[in-house]
């Protein structure tokens, strides 16, 4: 096989592959380039101006890389004429590779800046339709969504009006999770005793895949859930139809969801306990006197050898 | 290269080793610091710094490990003028100031337990033990090593390479000393202003 | 008072928590075990069928001599990679077939220990490892030193470190490895939730291996500071010494964070004590703070003297001075700097408000002005140059490429909101891989075929070079295109499964290929090793300077004698054995006229004895058998007492001698022998 044929077949093969992965791209759902939420979307557009100012500097560094190496190569006799083995400096082009990159930083610093608060997840969403509130639990190895408002609650399953901003309230009563829907942008840590926020709004209806994007043990990878946004009238229905669950969120049941379990349903409850979402973070906040949650690890070494652990405790009644 | 100047370096290279090697140990206790600092008010219903500190036993302990500080450093002094015995002699005293040091702090710790707040009971008390222990284990180590050094002193006497090795050892206790006042006035004093 | 034993965890009888229950059980754990056992009482074997016993015990395991000390390094982390290199295979594989309805031929936890172990061991046995392996055989030469400034602790710290690799993997052998991560978050690495001893290994494995490293870090800065030859002011240092000083300072300032941290999730899975605990007054967040204020400075630690090997590499096969000395310097201190300011970058999805995300971002994105500076100076090293294409070039051009782009991954990663959706998605792996394969591993193959000739006297075989470039470099655009693309799937990093409407797939196979590709490159590199030693006498290198190279260790005889240099040299410039090149007459020889007898550390298994004593107390602490760690403790204690107290530790040689060794070594590498 001579050179040519060679560099030909392996241009072919790229080309081909190329050509496959772009096929098959273009008809993939890709959710990060592909938002359906006003946050997301500002999201990918700071991504893409963020690629096109450091493109001002690695086109450059990639033009400069293959002209030297190319013209500069031992075997090319035509620059050997060239070759100034004692060139180690020049005050000039030295400033010019500080200077450059050090304004497209200061300029990338600016948007920086301005969109750490503009798109801070704590910042609610300015509209005319008034936020709703719906309070996230990561739990091993689920997520547990209750509606304060609405008096229901569902598992792996959050469903919510179109155009209108959602502020999640996020909280676990396991390890740490981060609840992330990619469509709709930002995700936040949940923490035990701990209780994060983050602001988001579909623009359009459907639904979309959410994610728990922290390692939380063994059912980790089953922790996906579905972000769903409707019409409000679907909302309304759906959340009229959840009510009628004959199963309510009591203490009790809780508890028993609390329990490990991997890769769960969908589920629904009805009337969950006043206050579940602070009583679930109050647990892990101090010392508490009769607390009637239980934790979920029943494997829990710590309270078989213990008599001093605080969450010990907790455990017992 | 001259041979003067090799033995020059090699005097010195062990003492900036040494050098070195405090300012890691500083990060170490500035880390421990810090999660002190992160942990102070994290009693979890368990009792403060203000209800469970006694400023005099911490004064005391102060005083006491202040003293051998200087006494050790009348202990370098007689041996950079070669008398051995004085040497030694304030070394001893150190080492009894440094003993009665630990026995304060472990009479400390004994009586907190006693009363179940170990470090079992709440953040704040895990950094505190945590914290003030690790500065008890460096004191044991530097005790330690004055008990080699004082028989090392006994058996070859005050050679260079002892002496050097006296310079290292009297500058992990001044360290020790000036960690134990940041201690003292971050976790003691500071324990003392009501929450 | 509360007994001592009542207040460990676990705490039962003599032997802690071991039993026999603690053996694999499951197929695939087993093998794992059983490829353990196997290849030590294969190698064991092969050792004594040879009778080589003695001679790698006085040769090697006691040596003080910063080379072979190297080499050891050396040898350990390319084991580790083939260790971390399968584990990498076992998750492409897992993540390539557990898709809908089936789940792959991994449990999750299993799964999970290995992605912990993969991380675990690459960043600290393998480019750990060879970095130190590098600095060990290179910097003291290149200052023209004939040793570090403390052998013997430069041997503990060697012990230190394999004490380290031995834990990591008997957890094959014997109980379990983390399933939490390579930094594994609290709560989930706590007693409640990681109950087994994985994360007990983990931290002891870390713990002792980093203070072998700590004790480098001081080792070799006192040895820059203190040991350079007569004339090498620090700006006439080469850059390798330079870049290994910046690492070495973050060493000692970042290492003992790590310490701590690892302390204080022992003694809260041990002692029952509240630092990072959920309830009971811990903080969790305060762990992601003091690991990644440790981790980050540690991603410079590693990828600092990969630089300062490009930067020797470039400049000799270019035939050219270094572009921008004075710039360089600043370049590596202010990345010193500023790497400890950026770590809160880990985890601005922790909720930390827009002022200190910002802040962060801002700091974290200044850092790629230096980094930015050293790659157009190493570019324009080349311009108007000769530039010799052999392989360490082009790891180095390799490296640019993919760092380059890796490097913009990084800078969008580090506007917030940007980060917000990409951080922990499978983007944020194939950005970090990016940088470290690129600017660490590829910094230090290059580094093994531009000095291999230097240590043993003959060249690499560049036809197997070449082949496992190209397959590296094809390989890892294969496995990690897709990773980034996949994260903008919004494929969360660490799965073991994934549903198959997301469409994830086809991405992971043929990043699964890639790795297939990655691992023939590996195989490649063993065969240049073999074919090399096979061909050793035609490959020989007669020259000591087979580059026509720039600095003091191509001055001595290839492979370099024991003592470095028989004479101790003297410079007066910058690239001095390039200038004294320049000023010689074709065919003179740099041989000393006048010898001088010197001195150098004898022998010693001290450092060996302190190692094993070491292993045992992480193991008993891994097991909560506490006599083992008072066994431990008093050994090490023991031996460092008895080290100093010992006299005639060093010997010397007469000028006499020491004139008749350098005259054969030279004349062994012109092949007069």
């Amino acid at each position: 096989m001579s050179k040519k044929t060679k560099i030909t077949g392996i241009v072919v093969a790229v080309l081909v592959f190329l050509g496959l992965s772009t096929w098959y791209l273009a008809r993939t759902n890709i959710p990060i380039l592909e938002p359906k939420g006003t946050i997301a979307l500002k999201e990918r557009n700071l991504l893409f101006f963020g690629l096109g100012l450091s493109a001002i500097i690695v086109i450059p560094v990639f033009v400069l890389l293959f002209t030297f190496v190319w013209r500069y190569r031992e075997t090319n006799s035509k620059s050997h004429a060239r070759y100034r083995p004692d060139l180690d400096h020049s005050v000039l082009t030295e400033a010019l590779w500080w200077l450059i990159p050090s304004i497209l930083i200061a300029i990338l610093s600016v948007v920086t800046w301005r969109s750490s608060h503009t798109l801070d997840p704590y910042r609610p969403i300015a509209s005319k339709t008034p936020t709703m509130t719906i309070q996230v639990i990561s739990m091993d190895w689920k997520w547990l969504f209750v509606y304060p408002n609405q008096h229901i609650a569902a598992v792996n399953l959050a469903e919510f009006p179109v155009n209108t901003p959602i502020r999640f309230e996020v909280t676990s009563d396991s390890v740490m999770n981060s609840f992330w829907i990619p469509q709709l942008g930002s995700q936040i840590y949940s923490m035990p005793g701990m209780a994060t926020k983050v602001y988001l709004m579909a623009t359009s209806a459907g639904s979309y895949k959410g994610y728990s994007a922290n390692i939380s043990g063994k059912g980790f990878a089953g922790m996906m859930f579905t972000a769903k946004a409707t019409s409000r009238k679907t909302f309304l229905e759906w959340v009229q139809q959840v009510h009628r669950t004959p199963r309510h969120l009591t203490l009790a049941a809780y508890n028993q969801l609390n329990k490990p379990s991997e890769y769960n349903p969908v589920s629904y409850y009805s009337d969950p306990v006043n206050n579940l979402y602070v009583k679930i973070i109050d647990k892990y906040m101090s010392r508490p006197q009769a607390n009637v949650l239980k934790n979920g690890h029943s494997n829990d070494v710590h309270s078989k050898n213990s008599n001093y652990s605080s969450m010990n405790s907790m455990g017992t009644l | 290269m001259s041979t003067s100047t090799t033995v020059q370096a090699d005097d010195q290279k062990p003492v900036l080793g040494f050098w070195i090697y405090l300012m890691t140990d500083c990060v170490l206790f500035a880390s421990l610091f810090a999660t002190y600092a992160v942990l102070f008010r994290n009693t979890s219903g368990g009792p403060s710094g203000y209800q469970l500190f006694s400023l005099k036993n911490a004064l005391t302990e102060t005083l006491v490990l202040l003293t051998s500080s200087f006494t050790c450093g009348l202990a370098m002094l007689a041996a950079h003028k070669g008398k051995k015995r004085q040497t030694m002699a304030w070394f001893i005293v150190t080492f009894v100031l440094g003993v009665t040091f630990l026995i304060l702090e472990l009479t400390e710790f004994h009586h907190f337990i006693q009363m179940g707040d170990s470090w079992r009971r709440s953040g704040f008390l895990s950094a505190f033990f945590t914290l003030v222990g690790t500065h008890g284990l460096h004191i044991t180590v530097g005790l330690f090593w004055m008990l080699v050094m004082l028989w090392r002193l006994a058996r070859t006497g005050l050679g260079k390479a002892t002496i050097r090795r006296l310079t290292m050892l009297s500058m992990f206790w001044h360290f020790l000393d000036i960690v134990w006042i940041f201690i003292f006035t971050i976790v003691y004093l500071r324990g003392m202003i009501a929450p | 008072m509360i007994g001592f034993a009542g207040l460990i965890d676990g705490f039962a009888g003599l032997l802690g928590k071991l039993s026999l229950n603690q053996l694999p059980h499951n197929p695939i754990t087993a093998g794992g075990a059983l490829t353990v056992v196997g290849g030590v009482v294969t190698v064991a074997l092969v050792i004594t069928y040879l009778k080589r016993w003695k001679w790698l015990w006085k040769e090697w395991l006691t040596s003080l001599d910063p080379k072979r000390i190297g080499v050891m390094y050396i040898v350990v982390a390319i084991v580790m990679l083939v260790r971390a290199g399968i584990d990498a295979l076992m998750m492409r594989g897992q993540q390539a077939i557990s898709v809908g309805s089936s789940h792959g031929y991994l449990s999750s936890n299993h799964f999970q220990q290995v992605f912990s172990a993969h991380g675990t061991i690459m960043i600290f046995f393998v480019a750990m490892g060879l970095m130190f392996g590098a600095i060990n055989l290179i910097m003291p030469l290149q200052i023209g030193s004939r040793d570090v400034a403390f052998p013997f602790m430069n041997s503990i710290s060697f012990w230190l470190f394999f004490a380290g690799v031995v834990l990591v993997n008997l957890s094959l052998v014997i109980g379990d490895f983390s399933a939490a991560g390579w930094l594994a978050y609290p709560p989930l690495s706590e007693l409640r939730y990681s109950p087994t001893v994985g994360v007990d290994y983990w931290i002891w494995s870390l713990q002792i291996a980093g203070i072998g490293s700590l004790l480098s870090g001081i080792n070799f800065l006192t040895t820059i500071i203190k040991m350079r030859c007569k004339g090498m002011s620090l700006m006439k240092m080469p850059m390798f010494v330079w870049s290994v000083m910046g690492s070495m300072s973050l060493v000692v300032f970042a290492f003992p964070i790590l310490t701590v941290t690892l302390t204080l999730l022992y003694l809260d899975r041990t002692f029952g004590t509240h630092f990072f605990t959920a309830g009971g007054g811990g903080n969790m967040m305060m762990y992601v703070n003091l690991i990644w204020a440790w981790g980050h400075p540690e991603v410079y630690i590693l990828i600092l003297p990969a630089f300062g090997v490009f930067s020797e590499v470039v400049a000799s096969l270019s035939r050219k001075r270094l572009f921008g000395y004075t710039s360089m310097v600043w370049a590596i201190w202010a990345i010193v700097l500023l790497s400890f300011t950026v770590w809160l970058h880990h985890f601005f999805t922790m909720g930390a408000g827009a002022d200190v995300n910002g802040f962060f971002g801002i700091m974290t994105m200044i850092i790629a002005i230096p980094t930015g500076v050293k790659i157009f100076n190493w570019l324009f090293t080349m311009y108007r140059g000769k530039i010799l294409m052999a392989t360490p070039m082009k790891w180095f051009l390799g490296f640019v490429v993919l760092f380059t782009i890796g490097g913009v991954a990084g800078v969008l990663m580090a506007i917030p909101p940007v980060d917000f959706q990409l951080h922990n998605s499978l983007f944020l792996v194939a950005h970090f891989h990016t940088m470290i394969v690129s600017g660490v591993l590829f910094g230090y193959y290059a580094g093994i075929v531009y000095w291999f000739p230097k240590f043993t006297g003959f060249r690499l075989n560049e036809r197997f070079g070449n082949y496992a470039y190209w397959c590296w470099l094809i390989g890892f655009i294969l496995a990690f295109v897709p990773l980034y693309i996949l994260g903008f799937m919004g494929a969360t990093r660490r799965l073991d499964h994934y549903s198959a409407s997301t469409g994830w797939q086809p991405l992971f196979i043929v990043a699964g290929i890639g790795a297939g590709i990655i691992a023939i490159g590996l195989a490649m590199q063993f065969l240049q090793l073999i074919t090399s030693i096979r061909d050793r006498k035609k490959n020989r290198d007669t020259t000591g300077d087979p580059w026509n190279a720039r600095t003091l260790e191509w001055s001595v005889p290839s492979p370099v004698p024991f003592y470095n240099f028989a004479l101790t040299p003297e410079v007066d410039t910058r690239d001095a054995f390039w200038a004294f090149k320049q000023t010689q007459k074709a065919g003179s020889n740099n041989e000393p006229q006048t010898y001088e007898s010197i001195t150098l550390p004898k022998n010693t298994s001290i450092g060996l004895i302190v190692g094993t004593c070491a292993f045992f107390f992480g193991f008993g602490a891994v097991w909560h058998i506490p006599w083992l760690c008072v066994l431990g403790l008093v050994g090490i204690i023991t031996a460092i007492i008895v080290r100093a107290n010992q006299h005639n530790t060093e010997y010397h040689i007469s000028a006499e001698r020491l004139a008749q060794m350098d005259h054969d070594a030279r004349n062994a590498q012109r092949g007069y022998a």
